[in-house]
C-alpha cells in the first residue's frame, strides 16, 4: 500500500493511500469537531463542522469526506473556521430545543462537547422553539425530536450496520425529521430489531433507552466500527491487537 | 404589411404561455375558418394551419406569425377566436392594432442559433422536424466522424455550461470519454426552478428533437448507450411532447439498438422530478433518477467519474445539448466567433418582470444589459425608471441600473456578485425595494432547502428572519453586521452550490444597495431621544442610494 505526505497546520503527517482528510488529522493529532460523522459508518459531509483550508483551493472541503493526497496542505483552525464552527454550533442549538439541565445526554452529549470545545456559551441567532413531538411509543427505547440534529447517524447504522432501514429522512429544509418505517410509530415497525445501534451512535439525547433518566444515557459510539472492522477485515477487538 | 393575397400558412404558437392566453382555442377558430375556406372552394390556396413553438414575445399572446406568398411574414398578438376569419383574408387591416412589428430591436437583435427553429416547426411532428434539418448531423457523425472529432469541435466552440456555472462543455465531455472502460451515462437537466427562468421550457416545448439530436451527439462523442432527460413535473406539456418526439424517433429508428442503421446504440428515457428545486443540482438529481431521496452530495467525486448508478455520467442542461447540432452543422469555429473572448456563442434569456416585452430572446454573449433590457425590452412599461436587473434566480443577484452597461458573459456577472445563472432576467423599476428582493429570494431558498446541511437549513431560516426585520424596517445596525457575518457562513460552508449561492441576493443588494439597509436601520441610542430616526430618508421618492 503506497503512502501519502501531507502537511496538517504545518505539520508533516504520512497516511495509507485512500485515507481520508479526517484520518490524516487524527494522525497529526489536529482536532475538529465532527457530529454526523461516526467511524464505521458512510461519511455524508453533513454538519459542516469539520470544514479545513486546503492550499490552492478556494473551497472549504470536509474533512470527513475529502481524501487525502500527496502534498497537500491543510489548516484545521484559522480564525474564520473558528468563527464559521461558533456559528453552526449556535446554528444548530437554536433550530431544535436543547436544554441541557433535564437531558438523558447530559455531560454525555457531542453537541454539549462541541459546544464546550468551539466556546459556544449561548446563541446569538434567536431560538426557533420549533413544535417537535416524543415517539414513546417503543417497548424499549424512545426518540425525542426536539433533540435531533438530523446528523443520520441512526440512518446510516440502521441501513448499513444492522441492514434494517427502520430510520430515513423525511420532509425538507427545516420541517426535516428522522421517520420510522413509513412514518408510522416506531413501535409499529416490524423491520425494527430493537437491537439498540441507533440509540447507541445518536450523538445527543435524541434516541434513548426509556430506562435512562437524566445525565443517565450512556452510549456506545465505537459499536459501528467495531462491527464493521469485525466483519470485514475478521479483526476483533476482544481478541486484542484490533486498534490499528 | 399588407399583400393582396390570402396568407400561405398561420404558425400559432402552442407553447405554454401562449396556451394559458388562449392559443388553443384561437387556432381551432383558425382552423375552422381554413376549412370554411376549403368548402367554399375558393380559386386561391386555402391556408395552412401550423402548430408551432415559440414565437418569442410572451406577453402579448397567443401569438400567431403569418406567412405570405411573397415570402414575407407578419406578426400578430392577443388575437380573440372571432377575428380568426380576419385573418385569413388577403386584407388584414382590420388586424392592425394587433400587428407586432417584426423589426423591433426585440426581435431584429436576436441571433437564434439554440431557438432557430423554435416557432417555425412544428413540435408534434418529426416529419417536419427532419424536414427544418433535424438529425442530419447526428447521421453525419455516425457515418463518419470520430467521438474524438466531435469532443474537438464542441472544444472548438468554446461552449460553456448553460445551467449557471458554465464549466467548459468540451472539458466536460472528455472528463467523461476518457475514464476507464465501462458503461457510461448522458443526462440532460431539464429541472429548470429558478423564479423568472423559462428557456429550456419553450425548447423543450418548440422543438424537442433538437434536444434529442444534441444529446445522441453527445452520448456518441463520450461513449454512452443510456440517456435521461430529468424534467420538473411542472412543465406536463414539455414532458407530453418530449415522450411524443422520443417515441417518434424510437420509431424511426433514431434512437435504440442501432441508431440511424449504426452500431451505435442509444436508450433515451424520461424520468419526472417530484418539485423540488435542490434536485437542479447534478448531484441530487443523479439521487432522484436512482429512486432516492434528491439530496445533493460533497463532490469530489465528480459526476463524470463517478455518476449514475457509479458509472462516468455527463449532465449538461437542455440549452447546452441543444446548441450542439447547430455547432456541429457550421463548425465551433463559427461558434466561437460569436460572442467574447472568455463567453463564447449566445445564451437565450427569458426576459420579465418590469419589462414593456416579455418574452424570449436569444442574444450573443457579451450584449450589454442595457441592449436586452432596454433596447429590445423597452424599458418598464410604466415609463418608471429601471432600478436593477436581476440574473441568476435565488443564486444570482441585482445588477443596478448605473452598470446596465455591463456586458452579459459569465465573468462579467460574477464581478458584480451576480451570476449569469440559468438564464432568469427579471427586470425592477423604482418602486421595487431591495430588503424585499432579498427576502423574497432567501424565503424561496429557505423553502427548497434539502435539510441536508446545517448552514443552508438553519441559516436559511435565520437569513429569512433577520431580513424581515429590514423589509420591516425594524433592524438595528448591529442586525446589519449580523446579516453580513451569517451570509458569509452560509456560501462558505453550506454543501452544494445551492446553499452556497443562497445568500447572493442578499449580498448583492448590500454591495450596490446598501442604503435602503442602512435605512431600515434603527438605532435607538440614537433615533429615539430625539424623536427621529432615519426612517423618512428611505421612504422619500427616487430612493435610490
Amino acid at each position: 500500500m503506497s503512502v501519502l505526505t501531507l502537511t496538517v497546520d504545518g505539520q508533516d503527517v504520512a497516511v495509507p493511500e485512500g485515507a481520508t482528510l479526517l484520518q490524516a488529522l487524527r494522525a497529526a493529532s489536529a482536532s475538529v469537531p465532527v457530529l454526523c460523522h461516526l467511524d464505521g459508518l458512510t461519511p455524508v459531509g453533513a454538519c459542516r463542522l469539520c470544514l479545513v483550508e486546503i492550499e490552492g483551493s478556494t473551497k472549504l472541503q470536509p474533512a470527513c469526506t475529502t481524501p487525502a493526497a500527496e502534498g497537500m496542505a491543510v489548516r484545521t483552525s484559522s480564525a474564520p473556521l473558528q468563527q464559521f464552527r461558533r456559528m453552526a454550533v449556535e446554528l444548530f442549538f437554536a433550530e431544535g430545543n436543547h436544554v441541557c439541565a433535564f437531558c438523558v445526554a447530559n455531560g454525555n452529549c457531542e453537541l454539549q462537547d462541541v459546544a464546550v470545545q468551539v466556546g459556544m456559551d449561548h446563541s446569538r441567532f434567536p431560538y426557533q422553539y420549533p413544535v417537535r413531538h416524543v415517539d414513546a411509543s417503543h417497548p424499549q427505547f424512545a426518540l425525542d425530536h426536539h433533540r435531533c440534529i438530523l446528523c443520520t447517524r441512526c440512518v446510516r447504522v440502521c441501513d448499513e450496520i444492522e441492514g434494517a432501514h427502520v430510520w430515513d429522512v423525511a420532509n425538507r429544509g427545516s420541517h426535516c425529521t428522522i421517520v420510522a418505517g413509513l412514518d408510522q410509530p416506531w413501535g409499529e415497525v416490524e423491520a425494527c430489531t430493537s437491537c439498540g445501534k441507533c440509540v447507541d451512535v445518536c450523538p445527543t439525547g435524541a434516541l434513548f433507552r426509556k430506562a435512562d433518566s437524566t445525565a443517565e444515557k450512556h452510549p456506545h459510539r465505537d459499536r459501528p466500527e467495531l462491527l464493521r472492522t469485525a466483519r470485514e477485515q475478521h479483526r476483533w477487538h476482544n481478541q486484542g491487537g484490533a486498534k490499528a | 404589411m399588407v399583400s393582396a393575397a390570402p396568407p400561405l400558412r398561420i404558425r400559432c404558437c402552442g407553447a405554454s404561455g401562449c396556451r394559458s392566453a388562449g392559443s388553443e382555442a384561437l387556432q381551432q377558430a383558425l382552423e375552422q375558418a381554413a376549412a370554411e375556406i376549403a368548402a367554399a372552394g375558393g380559386a386561391g390556396a386555402v391556408p395552412a394551419i401550423k402548430p408551432v413553438g415559440c414565437l418569442r414575445l410572451c406577453g402579448r399572446g397567443p401569438l400567431v406569425a403569418v406567412d405570405r406568398a411573397d415570402g414575407g411574414s407578419e406578426l400578430y398578438g392577443g388575437l380573440q377566436p372571432q377575428q380568426a376569419k380576419t385573418l385569413l383574408q388577403p386584407q388584414r387591416q382590420a388586424l392592425a392594432s394587433a400587428a407586432i412589428a417584426t423589426d423591433h430591436p426585440f426581435f431584429s437583435l436576436q441571433q437564434p442559433v439554440v431557438l432557430e427553429n423554435c416557432g417555425r416547426v412544428d413540435p408534434g411532428s418529426i416529419d417536419d422536424a427532419i424536414a427544418h434539418g433535424s438529425y442530419v448531423q447526428l447521421r453525419r457523425v455516425l457515418e463518419g466522424v470520430s467521438p474524438e472529432q466531435v469532443r474537438e469541435q464542441v472544444k472548438r466552440s468554446g461552449l460553456r455550461g448553460r445551467g449557471g456555472a458554465g464549466y467548459p462543455t468540451g472539458l466536460k465531455w472528455d472528463t467523461v470519454a476518457l475514464q476507464p472502460p465501462g458503461p457510461r451515462t448522458v443526462v440532460c437537466n431539464a429541472d429548470e426552478g429558478d423564479p423568472g427562468a423559462f428557456m429550456d421550457r419553450s425548447v423543450l416545448e418548440s422543438d424537442p428533437h433538437r434536444l434529442i439530436e444534441g444529446m445522441a451527439i453527445a452520448a456518441y462523442a463520450v461513449g454512452a448507450d443510456q440517456g435521461y432527460v430529468y424534467v420538473r413535473a411542472e412543465y406536463p406539456l414539455a414532458i407530453a411532447r418530449l415522450r411524443l418526439a422520443l417515441k417518434q424517433a424510437r420509431a424511426r429508428g433514431l434512437l435504440g439498438p442501432q441508431v440511424a442503421g449504426s452500431r451505435f446504440a442509444l436508450q433515451l428515457e424520461v424520468r419526472v422530478g417530484a418539485g423540488a428545486y435542490v434536485c437542479g443540482e447534478e448531484t441530487a438529481l443523479l439521487a432522484s433518477i436512482q429512486g432516492q431521496r434528491g439530496t445533493p452530495r460533497p463532490r469530489p467525486p465528480f459526476p463524470a467519474q463517478h455518476g449514475l448508478w457509479g458509472a462516468p455520467t455527463l449532465i449538461n442542461n437542455v440549452e447546452t445539448f441543444s446548441a450542439v447540432p447547430a455547432i456541429l452543422r457550421r463548425g465551433g469555429d463559427w461558434y466561437a466567433a460569436i460572442g467574447t473572448a472568455s463567453s463564447r456563442g449566445t445564451k437565450v434569456f427569458a426576459l420579465s418582470g418590469a419589462v414593456r416585452h416579455t418574452g424570449l430572446v436569444e442574444v450573443p454573449m457579451g450584449t450589454s444589459l442595457r441592449t436586452v433590457v432596454v433596447e429590445m425590452g423597452g424599458g418598464s412599461p410604466t415609463g418608471r425608471a429601471v432600478k436593477a436587473v436581476q440574473t441568476g434566480g435565488p443564486s444570482g443577484g441585482c445588477i443596478p441600473a448605473p452598470l446596465l452597461d455591463t456586458p452579459v458573459d459569465y465573468e462579467s456577472l460574477l464581478a458584480l456578485g451576480s451570476m449569469m445563472g440559468s438564464g432568469g432576467m427579471v427586470v425592477m423599476d423604482e418602486t421595487t425595494a431591495m430588503p424585499e428582493v432579498a427576502h423574497h429570494f432567501m424565503r424561496f431558498s429557505r423553502n427548497e432547502s434539502c435539510g441536508k446541511c446545517l448552514p443552508c437549513r438553519a441559516g436559511t431560516v435565520q437569513l429569512e428572519q433577520l431580513l424581515a426585520r429590514f423589509v420591516e424596517r425594524r433592524a438595528r445596525p448591529d442586525d446589519l453586521a449580523r446579516l453580513e457575518e451569517l451570509c458569509t457562513m452560509v456560501r462558505c460552508t453550506s454543501l452544494c452550490g445551492l446553499g452556497q449561492a443562497a445568500p447572493n441576493p442578499v449580498l448583492s443588494t448590500l454591495r450596490h444597495f446598501r442604503g435602503e439597509y442602512e435605512a431600515a436601520c434603527r438605532d435607538p441610542a440614537i433615533c429615539e431621544p430625539h424623536g427621529a430616526c432615519r426612517l423618512p430618508a428611505a421612504t422619500s421618492p427616487g430612493g435610490e442610494p
